[in-house]
C-alpha cells in the first residue's frame, strides 16, 4: 500500500522509441496501478466467486420457486407478493422509519456529545471510552439485556419509573411503541460511532478558525453554526451513509428483542426475509433481499451523490 | 508456460489431500474400529424431548454394543429450528438423525428426495394407521415415533373449579359462563404466554375437532384450494374464540410476556384458571409441581354442541433421517428399537405416560397424570380428530403472528382469517402444491 504514493506521476520515458509509444499510452490510464494485471487476480477470483457470483446467482433465484433441489421459474410472482401481502409490505415501510429514525438522530445526538466531548469536559477519556462502549458489545447481547430491562412488569425501566409514580407502557408489547422502543436501543448502541467519527472530524478543524472567530466575538451559537457544522460535513457525510445503510439492512437487534413482533408490529424487511427463509420460501426471501439491495442502493446513492456534490461546492 | 508447471506441484498436493480425506473417512467407517456412532441432532428448546432422546440413544446403545447414538441438542429452538433443519439438509450437512414434527412440517422436507426411506423395515406394520400416515408420502414411511399421541386443549385449576361450584364445559357457551364466574371471583380466567409467541395458537389449532365437526371435508377442500379460513363460518370461529377472549379481557395482565414455565406456574398456583396447551405439558407440571399435579385436569377446547364435543389430537414427533447417511443400516435398526415396545419403555421413563401410543404392543402403565387421565377416555371413545397440519400440508408459517395479532387486539378474527388465507396460499405455492 505505501508503494502507490511514491509512484512517479509521470514516469521518465524509456530509451527505445518503439514500444515507448505503446508504453506511454498504457500508462496513460494505468498511472495509478504499481502491479501488473494477475497481481489482483487472487482477489477477483475470490470477490469474483464469493460476492459476484452469488449476487448475480440471486437476482436469478429471485425470479424462481426453488428448494435447493429444483427450481421453478415464476417471473415476478415473488415481487407481487412481497408488495402485495399487507403484513410483507409492512415490513418494507417500517425499514424506512426505523432507518431514518436511527441515522437522524444519531446525526444529531452524535454531534451534540462530540462537541461536549471534544470541550475541556472533565474525565473527557473516560467519557469518551463510556460511549464507545456499547459499540463493542454483541447486538443480541444487549437486545437480550434491553429486552429484560423492558419487561413491562419486571423490567428496570418500568419500576424505575413506578417510583416516581408513573405506570411505563408496555415498550416492546405495544404495537404502536415495539419499533421506536427498539430503535431507541440502536441509538445507544450505536451513537458511539457516530461520536467518534464526529470527535475525529472536529479534531480535524484547524485552530486558526476557532482564534479567528474568537477575536471577531463570535458567539458559541456562531461558531457552531459558522465554523464546527460546515467543518464537519464530511464526517456527518459518513455518520449519515453509514447509519442510514445499518438502519435499512437492520436484522438482530430487532429479532433479539421482539422477533418482529406483537404480530407483525415490530418486522422490517430483513425480519421478514428471515421468516421466508426459515419457512422454506428461498425463491421468496431471495426476491425480498433483491428488494433490500435495491432498497438500500436506491436510498444511498443518491444521497451519496448529493452530500458529495455540495461538500465540493463548499 | 512456466506458469502451467508451477501450478503442477500445487494439483498434485490437492490430490494427494484429497486421497488423505478419502482413507481418513473409509477408515471411519470401517467395522473392526470399534462402534459405529450415529449423531441424533434435535433442537434445545424442549427439556423433555431431550431427556427422551438421551434415554432412547442410552437404552438402544445398551442392547447394542456395536452402535453408538448420541444425542447433539445444540439446534435452536422454535422458527428457527426449521430453517437449521431445511438448511442441514438441503446443504447434505444432516446427522445421521434428526428429531423433528410429524405431519406437514415433515413433509414440506421434501421427504421423497432428502430422507431416508424406511418403509422396508417390519416394523413399519405396527405403526397406528393415523400416525404412519404422518411420516409417509406415497413412496415410502420415513420416521419412528418419539413420544405419545397428545390432545390439545385447556389445562384447568380443578380447586378454582370446586370453589366456585363449575363443571367441566362441553360448550363453547358454557365455557365463557364459567370465565365470567371466575373473573367475578378475582381469578383470572384464561392465562395466555405471548412470550413463547408458539403457545398464543393453542385455541386455535386445539380448535380442529369443531371445524371438521361442522366441515367434514375442511383438510382436503383447503389442501386443493377449495376453501378458507375466512369463507368457512365453522374455522371462522377458530379466530373468534381467541377473539372473544380478549374482548372480554379474560387474560392475565401480562399475557404478552409470560413464557411456558411461568404460565404454568401461574395456573398451578391458582392465579389463573385455565390454560390452552398441548398435553405435553403435563410433564412441566409434573416436574415442576410434583405435590399439586393432581390439581391440574384438562378439557378439549369446546365447540357449539355438548353431542359434537371432542378431542384434537397430536401425533407424536419422530426421529428422521437424511438420505445422505453413511450408516442407513444401523439407523433403520434404531428406529426399529424406537418404534417397539422397548421404545415407548424408554419414552415412559424418560417422560411418564403423556398419551397413547401409536405403537402397537406399546401399553400403558404405571402412574398416569391428572390431565392424560381426563384425556384418555377421549381416545377410547374416537371422539378425536387429528390436527389440522396432520391432514393437510396446507400450513401457513405466520399463524402464531396472526393469533398474536387477534389476542392483542391489532386485528379482528375475520382481518386474521384472510390474512392466515393469504399465508396459506404463499406457502402453497412456494412448496407447489398443486392447484395454488
Amino acid at each position: 500500500m505505501s508503494l502507490a504514493p511514491s509512484q512517479p506521476i509521470r514516469p521518465p520515458i524509456p530509451p527505445s522509441t518503439g514500444p515507448a509509444i505503446r508504453t506511454r499510452r498504457k500508462l496513460g490510464n494505468r498511472v495509478n496501478k504499481p502491479y501488473p494485471g494477475w497481481f489482483y487476480a487472487p482477489a477477483a477470483v475470490i470477490y469474483g466467486v464469493l460476492f459476484i457470483a452469488p449476487t448475480l446467482a440471486s437476482f436469478y433465484f429471485a425470479f424462481t420457486r426453488w428448494s435447493f433441489a429444483e427450481t421453478e421459474f415464476v417471473g415476478f410472482d415473488n415481487f407481487v407478493t412481497f408488495f402485495t401481502e399487507p403484513r410483507l409490505f409492512k415490513g418494507f415501510t417500517n425499514t424506512f422509519i426505523y432507518a431514518v429514525l436511527t441515522s437522524g438522530a444519531k446525526v444529531v445526538l452524535g454531534l451534540l456529545l462530540a462537541i461536549v466531548l471534544t470541550s475541556g469536559i472533565f474525565a473527557r477519556g473516560y467519557l469518551r471510552a463510556v460511549i464507545f462502549f456499547p459499540v463493542l458489545v454483541s447486538t443480541v447481547g444487549v437486545g437480550i439485556t434491553f429486552k429484560i430491562l423492558l419487561d413491562p412488569f419486571d423490567g428496570l425501566v418500568n419500576k424505575a419509573l413506578a417510583v416516581i409514580g408513573i405506570q411505563g407502557p408496555g415498550w416492546l408489547t405495544d404495537p404502536s411503541l415495539a419499533l421506536l422502543s427498539i430503535a431507541a436501543v440502536d441509538v445507544w448502541k450505536g451513537i458511539g460511532l457516530a461520536t467518534l467519527i464526529y470527535i475525529a472530524g472536529i479534531v480535524a478543524i484547524p485552530n486558526e478558525y476557532f482564534e479567528a472567530a474568537k477575536v471577531d466575538g463570535a458567539s458559541a451559537w456562531a461558531v457552531f453554526r459558522h465554523i464546527t457544522v460546515p467543518m464537519v460535513r464530511p464526517a456527518m457525510i459518513t455518520v449519515i451513509i453509514l447509519s442510514l445503510i445499518g438502519g435499512l439492512r437492520t436484522f438482530d437487534l430487532i429479532w433479539a428483542m421482539t422477533g418482529g413482533g406483537p404480530g407483525f408490529a415490530s418486522d422490517v424487511i430483513a425480519s421478514t426475509i428471515y421468516k421466508q427463509y426459515a419457512a422454506g420460501f428461498y425463491g421468496l426471501s431471495t426476491a425480498g433481499n433483491v428488494v433490500l439491495f435495491l432498497v438500500v442502493t436506491a436510498a444511498v446513492l443518491p444521497l451519496y451523490l448529493f452530500l458529495n456534490r455540495k461538500s465540493k461546492d463548499l | 508456460m512456466s506458469q502451467r508447471f508451477r501450478t503442477r506441484p500445487f494439483t498434485a498436493a490437492l490430490a494427494i489431500g484429497a486421497l488423505a480425506l478419502a482413507g481418513c473417512s473409509g477408515g471411519g467407517g470401517g467395522e473392526d474400529d470399534g462402534p459405529v456412532t450415529l449423531t441424533w441432532y434435535m433442537g434445545a428448546g424442549v427439556p423433555d424431548d431431550i431427556a427422551t432422546a438421551e434415554q432412547l440413544a442410552a437404552d438402544f446403545s445398551a442392547a447394542n454394543p456395536d452402535v453408538e447414538v448420541v444425542v447433539d441438542a445444540s439446534g435452536p429452538a422454535g422458527v428457527e429450528i426449521d430453517a437449521q433443519i431445511r438448511t442441514k439438509l438441503g446443504t447434505g450437512d444432516m446427522a445421521d438423525l434428526f428429531w423433528y414434527n410429524s405431519g406437514a412440517l415433515m413433509k414440506q422436507l421434501n421427504p421423497d428426495q432428502q430422507l431416508l426411506n424406511v418403509g422396508d423395515g417390519a416394523w413399519v406394520e405396527d405403526l397406528s394407521e393415523d400416525y404412519r400416515g404422518t411420516v409417509s408420502t406415497e413412496n415410502g414411511t420415513y420416521g419412528a415415533p418419539v413420544g405419545a399421541a397428545m390432545g390439545g386443549g385447556f389445562f384447568y385449576n380443578v380447586p378454582v373449579y370446586e370453589e366456585l361450584g363449575l363443571e367441566v364445559p362441553k360448550t363453547w357457551d358454557d365455557f365463557m359462563a364459567n370465565n365470567e364466574a371466575i373473573k367475578a371471583a378475582g381469578v383470572d380466567p384464561v392465562i395466555q404466554s405471548y412470550g413463547d409467541t408458539w403457545t398464543s395458537q393453542m385455541i386455535f389449532l386445539a380448535d380442529y375437532f369443531n371445524i371438521q365437526a361442522a366441515e367434514p371435508d375442511f383438510a382436503d377442500d383447503l389442501t386443493a384450494n377449495e376453501t378458507t379460513f375466512a369463507e368457512t363460518p365453522a374455522a371462522l370461529a377458530s379466530f373468534q374464540k381467541v377473539e372473544a377472549l380478549a374482548e372480554a379481557d379474560h387474560f392475565n395482565v401480562d399475557f404478552q410476556n409470560l413464557v411456558l414455565d411461568q404460565a404454568i406456574a401461574k395456573l398451578v398456583n391458582g392465579e389463573g384458571a385455565h390454560y390452552p396447551i398441548l398435553t405435553f405439558a403435563q410433564a412441566t407440571v409434573q416436574q415442576n409441581f410434583p405435590d399439586d399435579a393432581d390439581d391440574i385436569g384438562f378439557f378439549p377446547v369446546p365447540g357449539g354442541s355438548a353431542e359434537d364435543h371432542g378431542l384434537t389430537t397430536w401425533m407424536p414427533s419422530s426421529v428422521y433421517a437424511p438420505a445422505t447417511t453413511e450408516h442407513p443400516e444401523e439407523v433403520k435398526r434404531f428406529m426399529a428399537f424406537v418404534a417397539s415396545p422397548d421404545g415407548c419403555d424408554s419414552i415412559t421413563e424418560a417422560r411418564g405416560v403423556t398419551g397413547p401410543y401409536v405403537v402397537a404392543g406399546c401399553e400403558i402403565e404405571g402412574d398416569v397424570s391428572r390431565i392424560v387421565e381426563d384425556m384418555l377416555p377421549y381416545f377410547e371413545d374416537g371422539a378425536t380428530s387429528p390436527a389440522l397440519e396432520f391432514l393437510s400440508q396446507v400450513k401457513g408459517p405466520n399463524l402464531q403472528a396472526f393469533t398474536v395479532e387477534v389476542g392483542t387486539g391489532i386485528s379482528t378474527a375475520e382481518d386474521a382469517a384472510r390474512a392466515y388465507d393469504a399465508d396459506n396460499a404463499v406457502q402453497a405455492q412456494q412448496l407447489g402444491l398443486e392447484g395454488w
